[in-house]
């Protein structure tokens, strides 16, 4: 098997993230609902493959202030992780989680950073596990790490890591919607030999 | 004051007096400019990476550091600035996250600073200013009448340099 890029990405493996996609939302979405006690529903994922360039606006305005998790990943798979959600609704989980009515005008404190982190880990872990079922690999997650900052800046940390290997990047965009809809996005960034392990392990060859 | 020209990642672009020249939202990238304070004409590059000679796809140029520096400095030059007049600000490179130990994610943003510093050095360019590292994103822009840098993020005061 040659070397590969994202560019060689075709339609059978971006049905493998769409489906990765969901069960990961999926799981997200009833670990959320669990901690939270409520019931919440989610919409069919959209995977985007799109130019690292434009990756900054991928979530809306470059300079909007959003929330970004970020996970670095090891064990079978090598690489990093990312979540992203916009201010309203990472305020409105802080708010359902810590039990609180703060306004989304309001800055993050330390404990809501904390309880946002949390919230990251558990989406994080459930996109993991379900990358982990379909390809039997072993992937270990480090400990979150949060910044609440411009979109663009942000999501320069994902698009120089696809930047190193070529000129696209992969988006999985999840809605899941409770009293309102909860805009999330999920960014997957396997090292070049990881991906092809993935690839490999799902049973595609390029 | 003039139009505001935008520079997007992996990009560059020109600008003369009376309009500015903006990047959106830098985080571990650089936003570099370079301005001749007699003609007034300058301009910027938002780079992602030092160095094209690492990289098995860099067929764009704008996207590392040592190839984007270059390309900048001919087209500032092409539109009339002096190359022995022109000086250099740099902005960006922050470690977006607090990553443990050496990962590439953790010190990339410093080493995109360092590769601006090295090469402006090797092109006998002046570095009057820089505002680099720590840890948020910078909108920043270049105001091609006075050569002011302006820096701005989230939750704190204008920066100019």
């Amino acid at each position: 098997m040659g070397k590969m890029t994202l560019e060689d990405v075709n339609n059978r493996y971006l049905d493998v993230l769409r489906e990765l996609g969901n069960i990961g939302a999926g799981n997200a979405t009833s670990a959320i609902a669990n901690m939270l006690g409520m019931k919440i529903d989610m919409n069919v994922p959209n995977i985007r493959l799109m130019e690292v360039s434009s990756l900054g606006m991928a979530v809306g305005a470059e300079d909007e202030t959003i929330v970004g998790i970020f996970l670095e990943v090891e064990n079978d798979i090598d690489g990093s992780m990312m979540f992203l959600l916009d201010i309203p609704s990472a305020r409105y989980l802080v708010n359902k989680l810590m039990m609180q009515e703060a306004s989304a005008d309001e800055p993050f404190g330390e404990m809501e950073l904390s309880a946002l982190k949390e919230i990251g880990n558990i989406i994080a872990g459930s996109y993991l596990s379900a990358l982990s079922s379909l390809t039997q690999l072993v992937i270990v997650p480090s400990v979150p790490y949060i910044a609440v900052d411009m979109a663009a800046s942000i999501l320069s940390v994902p698009a120089i890591e696809f930047g190193q290997y070529g000129d696209n990047a992969l988006l999985i965009q999840t809605e899941i919607c409770a009293d309102v809809a909860i805009n999330g996005y999920f960014i997957l960034m396997p090292e070049q030999d990881s991906y092809e392990k993935i690839l490999k392990s799902l049973g595609i060859t390029v | 004051m003039g139009k505001v020209i935008k520079v997007g990642m992996a990009d560059l672009n020109i600008c003369k007096a009376p309009d500015v020249i903006t990047t959106l939202g830098l985080g571990s990238c650089i936003g570099l400019v370079l301005y001749d304070p007699v003609t007034k004409t300058g301009g910027m590059v938002h780079y992602m990476l030092p160095d094209s000679t690492k990289v098995r796809n860099n067929s764009n140029i704008a996207k590392f550091g040592d190839t984007g520096i270059r390309e900048l400095l001919k087209r500032v030059v092409a539109a009339g600035a002096n190359k022995g007049r022109l000086v250099a600000k740099i902005a960006g490179g922050a470690k977006m996250f607090e990553v443990s130990g050496l990962s590439e994610v953790g010190n990339i943003g410093a080493r995109n600073a360092e590769a601006a510093r090295a090469i402006l050095k090797e092109l006998g360019i002046r570095l009057v200013a820089e505002d680099t590292g720590l840890n948020y994103g910078r909108t920043v822009e270049l105001h091609c009448d006075t050569g002011e840098f302006y820096i701005k993020s989230v939750g704190k005061p204008l920066k100019i340099i």
